[in-house]
């Protein structure tokens, strides 16, 4: 059940990515390319995202666990650091390259193409060598 | 190269991410982080936790084969620039969404449905840099 409900969860998202059209890197960095061609389709998927998560958090999170699981596993750190401000732009630099995002390219595994086996692969490179990098220094958050 | 303007189609599939969200908390207790859901699957420990992950990632995957199936196309995808950058792009995205904790749907949807100032800061930032980036290396360069 916890399997299947999973796989559904994961089924709606990827239609939504794909239906979107954030499953398409020449749209996506459309999106960003403001001066050029620019397709702010982008913009009505973050819209309509919000307009069901910002309500729907709101209902959920009021009740005391999950369905399947005891307790709600929501991120604890509230530091706005330099971390979380540099991290951030280089996922953006890389991004801005690519136009892919992790969200639009797992999704996009489903249609074979090449790209986004690249693409994850070397995502997966940089998500281990950085994990590796943070466990062997010693992780101090410093205020911006 | 230009592409077709799809306010309605979007912001349709922008519900459907919004749902996906919505639903994994409710059932699950877990933000909808693309890059946490397929990080956590280099991880061994708990294969109760793996299991989810995977569930949650064939699902993904599985998205744009119901897409064929239901209308008959496959999804456009584009290929705006070479393998080279999109693999260098991979790896750029992977240290910058694991240093930042989290990346277009953890901070972008997920975090700023819940006021997350964390994710407000860490959305403004990852944007207005793709954004930069995309001016520089075609306007620029």
């Amino acid at each position: 059940m916890r399997l299947l409900s999973a796989f559904v969860i994961g089924l709606i998202f990827g239609l939504g990515i794909t239906v979107s059209g954030m499953i398409n890197p020449a749209k996506v960095l459309n999106f960003f390319d403001i001066a050029g061609t620019w397709d702010p389709s982008l913009a009505f998927v973050m819209a309509g995202a919000l307009a069901v998560a910002v309500p729907g958090y709101r209902l959920v999170l009021a009740r005391p666990a999950p369905v399947m699981e005891s307790r709600f596993q929501l991120p604890e750190t509230r530091a706005i650091d330099r971390k979380l401000v540099l991290g951030s732009a280089v996922f953006g630099l890389g991004w801005g390259i690519a136009g892919f995002c992790p969200g639009g390219a797992l999704p996009a595994l489903g249609t074979g193409a090449r790209d986004v086996y690249i693409f994850l692969a070397a995502l997966v490179v940089g998500l281990l060598a950085a994990r590796w990098v943070q466990a062997r220094t010693t992780a101090t958050a410093r205020p911006l | 190269m230009e592409t077709e303007f799809t306010p309605l189609a979007s912001f349709g599939g922008g519900l459907m991410i919004g749902a996906a969200a919505v639903l994994l908390m409710a059932f699950h207790g877990r933000i909808f982080g693309a890059t946490g859901i397929l990080g956590g699957l280099f991880r061994f420990s708990d294969l109760s936790d793996w299991s989810l992950r995977a569930a949650l990632i064939v699902g993904m995957a599985a998205g744009p084969l119901v897409y064929l199936l239901a209308t008959g196309t496959p999804p456009e995808l584009g290929q705006p620039v070479p393998a080279w950058a999109v693999a260098l792009g991979g790896l750029i995205v992977g240290l910058g969404t694991s240093y930042g904790g989290g990346c277009t749907s953890g901070h972008g949807v997920c975090g700023i449905a819940r006021f997350s100032h964390r994710s407000l800061v860490a959305t403004a930032c990852f944007m207005a840099s793709a954004v930069l980036t995309v001016y520089v290396l075609r306007h620029v360069v």
